[in-house]
């Protein structure tokens, strides 16, 4: 059977407004307000986790203080993406994740003032361990957009 | 020990970018057509179906079961979807075992399909994956979270690009041999330098391709196939283990499971090893398909199942014990680097170890193969099932 093979193009555009609950709420607060960043500290094991959240994922207990954590913290691991993605920013940009001083796990954030037009002499500079300090945007949203990452190095 | 389950039928579409001769349930209907084929039954042979679909996004059809279900047959039968992202396929096998395992049924039928290659953006739908609370501001998607394991796998124990190469050099080859697969071209260290940054070490080569196509298997009872005195293959080990959300807990300090490595999917083979009586996977496993859409994960992936020494698998993958003709081939059907139907996926990983101890793997057979072993990847990494199956 031969016949003319239709094609349709459908899109999804569908606004959702999500309620971020009284943790993440507090952590926005503080970090738009006050441009300082908190983990939670779960009481069982001792760690702060952040981002922070209501509960220990690890020993399922609910977390209790909260901890200000950074600016400075340390590389765990990064991307530098060349590709173009819909929806997502133009390429190069370089993120990733870092333990900052006084948390226990990582956080993602863009790392910013590293020149990416070499992929192999940028990834170098953003190698895991490298020390980092947190930057604060002027205007702040409350999101993570709000901060990032650059080399103490230069 | 309980009675055993068999697999009696399997279809697999010849997989590639666009089956724009098809819709969905076309590709749907497909596959169970040369699965009942294969299994020597018509649908009123079936008792439940199990039905393999990944996020709804990426065929763009909200629960795109509602569709899917006549393409199975499944009007007046016990009918169940499956979801648990890239390992949908090894969880719906899964699912099908357990049906029979628990006496439910004698004969059960999974299926289903995917057309990555309609969706405009993968990675657009991937990125929906992160909460909108934390993460989802980010540029994250499943290629840059793999390549921040690649980072983490680098450091810790020296992998390099070419060894990356490798593994895509060595799937390829395979791939060529199995009429199957999407990308069956062969190609060198070389191309996949050449070929471009996608996502820092990952490189477009080593990146899998958006397949479309379906997979369909038959599951029994060992008493139905005893006594139709049936053709059949074993599934003798079930596993399945889950991780945390958060990424960045797999880092820092007093974690248990690092994001170099496949922590969950190790907790997941030493299930399905157990229950199948497997302690030297090393010396008791034949072949493995592996759940790998990225050249690098491949090596963390070999490390879980037990097949190499954490941070020992390059250099035994250079030493050339996982192609074709090794010690243990891993993914001789080109693995998912060369074909990625995303809801089928990892059913086409234990369809294939299937038809390896069947002896009925074709171009890309390995020679002798009586056991093997199947696994599945979904969510940020988080969701991992594993089988072994044998002759």
């Amino acid at each position: 059977m031969s016949t003319e093979l239709l094609m349709r193009q459908e899109t999804w555009n569908i606004t959702y407004t999500h309620a971020l609950g009284e943790t993440a709420s507090w952590f926005y607060v503080q970090l738009r307000d006050h441009a300082k960043l908190y983990g939670k500290r779960d009481a069982k094991s001792g760690r702060v986790l952040i981002p922070p959240r209501s509960f220990s994922d690890q020993t399922l207990e609910p977390t209790t203080d909260w901890v200000e954590v950074g600016p400075g913290g340390v590389i765990e691991t990064f991307s530098i993406v060349y590709e173009e993605f819909n929806g997502l920013p133009p390429p190069p940009y370089a993120f990733g994740y870092v333990k900052l001083d006084g948390a226990d796990t990582a956080i993602g954030g863009y790392f910013k003032g590293v020149d990416l037009s070499d992929p192999k002499a940028a990834s170098a500079k953003l190698k895991i361990g490298t020390r980092v300090t947190t930057k604060f945007a002027e205007k702040r949203a409350g999101d993570v957009l709000d901060f990032w990452f650059e080399s103490d190095a230069g | 020990m309980s009675a055993r389950v068999g697999i009696i039928g399997i279809g697999q579409s010849n997989f590639q970018a666009r089956r724009n001769d098809a819709s969905y349930p076309d590709l749907v209907r497909e596959a169970v057509t040369v699965a009942l084929g294969d299994a020597k039954l018509d649908f009123d042979g079936i008792e439940a179906v199990v039905y393999s679909l990944s996020p709804d996004a990426m065929v763009g059809i909200g629960n795109a079961e509602r569709i899917g279900v006549d393409a199975v047959g499944a009007r007046n039968k016990r009918f169940l979807r499956i979801n648990t992202g890239g390992a949908t396929g090894i969880s719906s096998v899964a699912a099908a075992y357990y049906h029979v395992a628990a006496g439910a049924c004698d004969v059960v039928l999974t299926a289903g399909a995917d057309k990555v290659g309609e969706c405009g953006d993968s990675q657009t739908v991937l990125n929906k994956i992160w909460d909108p609370t934390y993460e989802r501001q980010l540029p994250l998607g499943t290629i840059n979270m793999l390549a921040m394991s690649a980072v983490r796998y680098m450091d810790k124990y020296g992998m390099t690009e070419e060894d990356m190469a490798r593994v895509v050099v060595k799937n390829r080859m395979q791939a060529s041999k199995n009429p199957h697969a999407h990308l069956k071209k062969p190609t060198t260290v070389e191309e996949v330098f050449k070929s471009r940054y996608i996502s820092w070490p990952i490189k477009l080569f080593d990146c899998c391709p958006q397949s479309s196509g379906g997979c369909a298997m038959v599951l029994a009872s060992e008493r139905y196939i005893k006594e139709r005195n049936l053709d059949a293959v074993w599934i003798t080990g079930v596993g399945h283990c889950s991780e945390t959300y958060y990424i960045g807990d797999r880092m820092g300090t007093g974690y248990t499971a690092d994001h170099a490595d496949a922590y969950a999917l190790r907790g997941s083979f030493v299930r399905a090893f157990k229950m199948a009586g497997i302690t030297k996977p090393r010396d008791q496993v034949d072949v493995a398909e592996l759940y790998a859409p990225f050249s690098n994960t491949e090596f963390h992936s070999i490390e879980a199942a037990g097949l190499a020494e954490l941070g020992q698998s390059p250099a035994m993958l250079r030493e050339g014990q996982f192609q074709l003709g090794g010690k243990i081939p891993v993914n001789p059907s080109g693995g998912v680097l060369c074909t990625n139907a995303i809801a089928v996926t990892a059913m086409v990983r234990v369809a294939e170890i299937a038809l390896q101890v069947w002896d009925r793997a074709g171009g890309h057979q390995v020679a002798g193969a009586k056991r093997g072993i199947a696994s599945g990847n979904g969510g940020d990494h988080q969701f991992f099932g594993t089988m072994v199956v044998e002759a």
